[in-house]
C-alpha cells in the first residue's frame, strides 16, 4: 500500500504536532499539581496519626517551593509569552496572580490546620461522608479520624486558580475554572460545626457553580462560532477585524462569558449564593476561598477583558458597568441588616467586588495595576479576618452572631484590637491598604473612565460609607458595648499556625497602606498583557 | 538649624510618647499622665523654638519645609511646611494639648490600662492634628484628614458620657462622609493636574486652568468635607452630641482644633486651589454663614445642657469664620484666621470652666445649677471671664477678631455683615443668660462643702485666660504673622480690597 504512506506524510494536520511546553513558565503549577497527588497517596498509605501533620507539612513545602520558582524560574523573559499551544499565557498579570494566590493560600493553609488543641483540624469534620447527627459520624469521632485531605484538595484549588489568570483559550479556562471549583464545593461541606449548614453551603455553591459553568460553556461556544477560535488573542482578532458574517453570536457570547466570570467573583446579580456560602462553610475555608477565588476569577476576567474582547467594548461596557454599580450598592445596603459575621464578611466582600469592577472598568494600564494592587491588599485582609472569626468561640462554637462580639474589646483586647484594625483596612480608612487600594481602583477610573468612571467612583465611595458604617458598629460593639450575661465569648488560644496567619495578614495590610511603594511597582511593571 | 526637619519632629515626638504611654508595663501605668503631659510640654517647646526660625517677611509660600518621596506612583510625597496660618493653628494645638491632659488629669479615676490608653489616644491625635496643618501635600492631608478620626472615635466612644456610642459613631459616619466625597475630588484633582511623581503638591496644583464645570465640581466636594467638619449649618448635628458626650478635654481638642481643620481647609485648599470656583460658590456660602451664625447663636440660647449650649456657640462663630474668609478681603481673612485662635482658647476656657462646675454640681443641666457664684466664687469668675470672651467683649481677643471680620465683610457684602451684627447681640444673650441662670440667685442648698478652683485647675485656665488677654490688647505678633500668609491666598483668588467710598459717594 504505498499510496497510503505517501499521502499519510503530509497529512498529519498542524494541530497534531506536539505542542512547544516551556517547562520554566509552567513549572510553579505543576510542583503544586505533583504536590497535590502526593497528597492523594499519602492520604492512603500514611499512618493516621502522622497524617495531619505530613499532610500540612507538604502541603506548605510544594507552595512555597512553586513560589519560588515561579520568582526565580518563571518570571526570567524566556519563559515570558504563550506555551503549551497558546493555551497558557505566562505574562505580568499571570505571574503577579499566581504569586498572589500561592502566597495567599500559604496563610489558608495555615489557618486550615488549626487544632485548638484537638486532634485533627479544628474546623473539619471528622468524616464528611457521615450524615450529621449519625451514629456514624460519632463513631468517625470516636476513632479519632480527621479530614486531613483538604491540604490536597486545597492544592487542587491552588492549581486551577493559578490557571485561571492564565488560561490562553477559552477552553483552557472552564477547565481551570472546574479544577478551582470542585474541591471548593466539597471543602464547603466539610464545617464540623452546623453541619446541615454547611451541607446547604456546598450543594447551593455546587448547583449554582454548575449553571454558571454552563453559562460559560455556551458562552464560549458563541464565540468559537463568532471567532472560529477559542483561542482569546484570535478572538481579538476577530473582534477588531472586519466584521463577520456571524457579527450576532459575539454579544451573547460576550454577555455568557462575562455572567460565569462574575458569578465567581459574586458580583451582583450573580451574588445570592456568596452569603450561604460564606456562613455555611468552614471559616478557614471561607478565608481562603474569599481571598483566592476573587484573585483568580478577577484575573480571568481582565483577561477576556482586556485582551479578548476590549475592541468592542461599546456594545458591552454598559452592562458591565450596571453591574458593577449594583454590586455596590447591593453589597454595602444588605451588609446594614447583618446579624452574622461571617454574612457580614461576605456582603463586604460583593461590596469589594464592585470597588474592583470600578476598576477594571477604566480600561488603562493603570486600572489593571490597580486591579492587582486591590486583590492583593483585600485577599491578605480577608484571611486575617476570617482567621479571628474562627477564633472567637461561645462554648466551644464559633460566636458568628453579632451580639456574642459585645465587649470582646475588654476580654481579648489583642484580638479585638487587630481585627478592628481589619475592619478599618475593610472601610478603607487611610493608613490601612484598604484605602491606598480603593485609591489605586477608583484613581485610573476617574482619569480614563470618564462621565461613567466619576458616576461610579461617586457610588463606590457613597457605598465605602455604608460599610464603614457597619464596621463601625461592629467595632463599637467589640469595644463600647458591655458583654451580655451567661458564658462568656472567648478568644481561643491560637497555635502558631493561625498566628503567623493573622500576623501576616495585618502586618501585610499595615504596609501595604502605610509604604506601599514596592507592591504597586511591581502591580505596575506586571500590568501587561501579552498577547501570544 | 535651617535643615532642621522641625515639623517632622514635633509630629514625632507626641506620636513616639503615645507609643510609650501605651506600652507602659502594669505595674506603672499612673504614671502615664506625668510622661504625655511631659511629652507634649516638650513638643511646645519644640514648636515655640520652629516658630522661632519662621520669618514673617518670607517670599516663600511654605517655611520649615520638608519633601520626601512616599508613593511615586500615585504622585504622593511626604511634604510639610507652614505659612503663618498654619503655623499658628500648629502652635494653638500645641498650647491646647498639654491643658487638655492636665485638665483630664481625673478623666479616667479606675486608672490602669484604660488611663494609658486615654493619654495615649490624645498624644496620637496632637500628631494628627500637627500633620494635618503641616501637610503641603493635598493627598496626605488627606490622610491626616480621615487618620485623625479614628483616634477621637475611640476618645469619645470608650469615654465618653451615657450615649457616647451614638455619640462617637455620629461623628465618624459624618466626617467619613464629607471625608469620602473629598476623596473624589482629590483623585479629580491630580487627574487635572501636571501629574507625575509629586504631582499632589500644593504648589503644583495651584493656578491650574480647570475649566469651570470640573473646577466647580473639585470645590464642592472640598467644600462639603470642610463644612462638615467646620461645621456649618445644615450638617453641623454631629457636634452639639460629640461635644456633650465627650470627655471635656476631647471636647476642646475637637471644637477647639479639629474643627479648624474645616475652615483651614477652605483657606488652603478652596480658596487657593479653586479660586474661580470659590468666587461663584460665594453667594450660597455666605447665606450658610449668616445662618450658621444665627441659627448657633439661637439655638444655644434654647440650651439646657452646659456642654450642648457652648457646642451652639461654636456653631455660630464658625459662621463668623466662613464669613471673614469669603468676604475676600484682606481685613475679613486676617479676622478669620485670628479669629480660629481665638475662638480656640476661649472655646478651651468654657468647656474646661464648665466642666469643673459639672464635676462639681454632678449635672451638666443649667438648671440644676443657680445661685452659684456664691459656692465657687473663684470659678465663677474664670467661667464669666471665659464666657465674656465668648462673647467678644472689647479688650479680650475675640472682640478684635469678629470686629474685624465684620468690617471686613461690610466692604464687600454690606447685607451679610448687618445680618451677622446681630449674632453679637445673641452671643451677649446667650453668654449672660447662662450666667445668670447657673451663677446669680440664691445659694443653692447642697450636701457637702464644694471646694472651689484647685491649684491644678488653675494651671489650666491661667494660660487661657492669659492668652486672650493677651490677644485682644496686642494681637500684633498674631497678625503680623497671618497677615502675609492671607495676602498671599486673596492673590490666588485674584481678588483685591474695594476702594473704600468717602459719604458723598465719590471714592477717595
Amino acid at each position: 500500500m504505498p499510496a497510503v504512506t505517501v499521502l499519510a506524510a503530509p497529512m498529519v494536520p498542524a494541530a497534531f504536532k506536539a505542542a512547544d511546553v516551556s517547562y520554566g513558565a509552567i513549572a510553579p503549577m505543576l510542583i503544586v499539581v505533583a504536590g497535590a497527588l502526593v497528597g492523594v497517596l499519602v492520604e492512603a498509605f500514611a499512618p493516621r496519626r502522622v497524617r495531619h501533620t505530613t499532610q500540612l507539612a507538604l502541603a506548605l513545602v510544594t507552595l512555597v517551593a512553586a513560589f519560588v520558582v515561579l520568582v526565580t524560574v518563571s518570571t526570567k523573559a524566556t519563559n515570558r509569552g504563550g506555551t503549551l499551544a497558546q493555551a497558557v499565557i505566562i505574562d505580568g498579570p499571570s505571574l503577579f496572580l499566581q504569586g498572589a494566590i500561592l502566597l495567599m493560600s500559604v496563610l489558608g493553609v495555615l489557618t486550615m490546620a488549626e487544632k485548638f488543641g484537638g486532634q485533627g483540624s479544628d474546623a473539619f469534620t471528622p468524616m464528611g461522608a457521615a450524615v450529621p447527627g449519625s451514629a456514624h459520624e460519632a463513631a468517625a469521632l470516636r476513632a479519632g479520624l480527621a479530614t486531613s485531605e483538604v491540604f490536597p484538595l486545597t492544592l487542587f484549588a491552588v492549581v486551577g486558580m493559578m490557571l485561571f489568570p492564565a488560561a490562553g483559550d477559552l477552553l483552557t479556562m472552564f477547565v481551570a475554572l472546574e479544577v478551582l471549583s470542585l474541591p471548593l464545593y466539597l471543602m464547603c461541606g466539610l464545617a464540623r460545626r452546623r453541619r446541615l449548614l454547611s451541607q446547604e453551603a456546598s450543594l447551593k455553591y455546587f448547583l449554582l457553580g454548575a449553571f454558571s459553568s454552563a453559562f460559560f460553556l455556551f458562552g464560549a461556544a458563541l464565540m468559537y462560532g463568532y471567532a472560529g477560535s477559542l483561542n482569546i488573542a484570535d478572538i481579538a482578532t476577530a473582534v477588531s477585524g472586519a466584521s463577520a458574517n456571524l457579527e450576532g453570536l459575539l454579544l451573547p457570547g460576550v454577555v455568557f462569558v462575562m455572567v460565569g466570570l462574575l458569578f465567581k467573583v459574586g458580583a451582583v446579580p450573580f451574588h445570592s449564593w456568596t452569603p450561604d456560602v460564606y456562613q455555611g462553610a468552614p471559616t478557614p475555608v471561607t478565608g481562603f476561598m474569599a481571598a483566592c477565588t476573587k484573585v483568580a476569577a478577577f484575573g480571568a476576567i481582565l483577561r477576556i477583558v482586556y485582551v479578548g474582547i476590549e475592541a468592542n467594548r461599546w456594545d458591552w461596557r454598559g452592562g458591565i458597568i450596571a453591574v458593577a454599580a449594583l454590586t455596590m450598592v447591593v453589597g454595602a445596603v444588605l451588609s446594614v441588616t447583618q446579624t452574622d459575621v461571617k454574612r457580614l464578611l461576605a456582603y463586604s466582600s460583593i461590596a469589594h467586588a464592585g470597588f474592583i469592577l470600578v476598576a477594571v472598568l477604566s480600561f488603562d494600564r493603570t486600572g489593571v495595576s490597580g486591579t492587582l494592587f486591590y486583590l492583593v491588599a483585600y485577599g491578605f485582609m480577608t484571611i486575617a479576618g476570617f482567621a479571628i472569626v474562627s477564633m472567637v468561640r461561645q462554648g466551644g462554637s464559633e460566636a458568628s452572631h453579632l451580639s456574642q462580639w459585645a465587649g470582646l474589646g475588654r476580654n481579648h483586647p489583642v484580638v479585638a484590637g487587630v481585627f478592628a484594625f481589619l475592619l478599618l483596612a475593610f472601610a478603607g480608612i487611610p493608613l490601612t491598604s484598604g484605602f491606598t487600594a480603593k485609591f489605586a481602583a477608583f484613581s485610573p477610573a476617574v482619569a480614563f473612565g470618564g462621565t461613567s468612571g466619576v458616576a461610579l467612583v461617586v457610588i463606590g465611595v457613597l457605598c465605602s460609607v455604608i460599610t464603614a458604617f457597619v464596621y463601625v458598629r461592629l467595632i463599637v460593639l467589640m469595644y463600647f458595648t458591655e458583654a451580655p450575661a451567661g458564658e462568656a465569648v472567648v478568644a481561643e488560644t491560637a497555635s502558631p499556625y493561625t498566628t503567623i496567619a493573622i500576623t501576616v495578614g495585618t502586618l501585610v495590610t499595615l504596609v501595604l497602606g502605610v509604604l506601599p511603594t514596592q507592591v504597586l511597582d511591581l502591580a505596575e511593571r506586571s500590568s501587561q498583557f501579552l498577547l501570544k | 538649624m535651617t535643615n532642621f526637619p522641625w515639623l517632622t519632629v514635633i509630629g514625632l515626638i507626641p506620636l513616639i510618647g503615645a507609643a510609650v504611654v501605651a506600652a507602659l508595663p502594669a505595674g506603672v501605668t499612673d504614671r502615664a499622665k506625668h510622661i504625655a503631659l511631659g511629652v507634649s510640654v516638650v513638643t511646645l517647646v519644640m514648636g515655640i523654638a520652629a516658630a522661632l526660625q519662621f520669618e514673617n517677611k518670607s517670599g516663600t509660600q511654605f517655611q520649615l519645609a520638608e519633601q520626601h518621596e512616599w508613593i511615586p506612583q500615585f504622585g504622593v510625597s511626604y511634604a510639610v511646611g507652614v505659612d503663618g496660618i498654619a503655623l499658628v493653628m500648629i502652635l494653638m494645638a500645641l498650647v491646647l494639648t498639654p491643658v487638655c491632659i492636665l485638665a483630664a488629669w481625673r478623666d479616667v479615676p479606675e486608672g490602669g490600662k484604660r488611663e494609658k490608653n486615654y493619654f495615649a489616644l490624645m498624644l496620637a491625635l496632637e500628631t494628627f492634628m500637627v500633620g494635618v496643618f503641616a501637610a503641603t501635600d493635598v493627598f496626605l492631608f488627606y490622610v491626616f484628614f480621615e487618620a485623625m478620626l479614628i483616634p477621637v472615635y475611640f476618645l469619645i466612644g470608650s469615654y465618653g458620657g451615657p450615649r457616647r456610642q451614638y455619640a462617637a459613631v455620629k461623628f465618624l459616619l459624618f466626617s467619613l462622609a464629607g471625608g469620602l466625597v473629598m476623596l473624589v475630588g482629590v483623585l479629580a484633582l491630580y487627574h487635572y493636574g501636571p501629574g507625575g511623581s509629586d504631582g499632589f503638591l500644593v504648589s503644583k496644583l495651584t493656578g491650574l486652568h480647570l475649566g469651570t464645570t470640573p473646577e466647580r465640581l473639585m470645590f464642592v466636594a472640598f467644600f462639603f468635607a470642610f463644612a462638615v467638619k467646620a461645621p456649618m449649618w445644615p450638617v453641623h448635628t454631629w457636634l452639639p452630641d460629640a461635644s456633650t458626650e465627650a470627655r471635656p478635654a476631647t471636647a476642646v481638642l475637637l471644637v477647639g482644633v479639629l474643627d479648624k481643620v474645616g475652615t483651614f481647609g477652605m483657606i488652603r485648599f478652596c480658596l487657593q486651589l479653586f479660586p474661580e470656583a470659590s468666587r461663584w460658590a460665594t453667594p450660597v456660602v455666605l447665606v450658610l454663614a449668616v445662618i450658621s451664625i444665627l441659627y448657633g447663636a439661637l439655638l444655644a440660647i434654647g440650651q439646657t445642657d452646659l456642654m450642648r449650649l457652648i457646642a451652639y456657640t461654636s456653631v455660630s462663630h464658625f459662621g463668623f469664620i466662613v464669613l471673614g474668609i469669603f468676604a475676600f478681603t484682606t481685613t475679613g481673612a486676617a479676622g478669620s484666621t485670628l479669629y480660629m485662635l481665638n475662638h480656640g482658647f476661649s472655646t478651651a476656657a468654657l468647656f474646661l470652666v464648665g466642666a469643673m462646675l459639672v464635676a462639681r454640681r454632678g449635672s451638666k443641666r443649667i438648671p440644676d445649677f443657680g445661685g452659684w457664684q456664691r459656692v465657687t466664687p473663684g470659678l465663677a469668675g474664670v467661667f464669666l471671664v471665659a464666657g465674656l470672651s465668648g462673647l467678644a467683649l472689647p479688650g479680650l481677643s475675640s472682640f478684635v477678631s469678629e470686629f474685624l471680620v465684620l468690617v471686613g465683610t461690610f466692604q464687600r457684602y454690606k447685607f451679610a455683615a448687618v445680618v451677622a451684627t446681630a449674632g453679637i447681640v445673641l452671643a451677649a444673650l446667650y453668654i449672660l443668660l447662662m450666667y445668670k441662670r447657673m451663677m446669680t440667685g440664691p445659694k443653692p442648698e447642697l450636701e457637702g462643702p464644694v471646694r472651689d478652683i484647685s491649684l491644678r485647675e488653675k494651671i489650666v485656665v491661667a494660660p487661657l485666660i492669659a492668652a486672650f488677654v493677651v490677644l485682644g490688647f496686642y494681637p500684633k505678633p498674631a497678625l503680623d504673622m497671618l497677615n502675609p500668609a492671607v495676602s498671599k491666598t486673596l492673590q490666588y483668588v485674584g481678588v483685591s480690597d474695594p476702594t473704600p467710598t468717602s459719604a458723598d459717594g465719590s471714592t477717595k
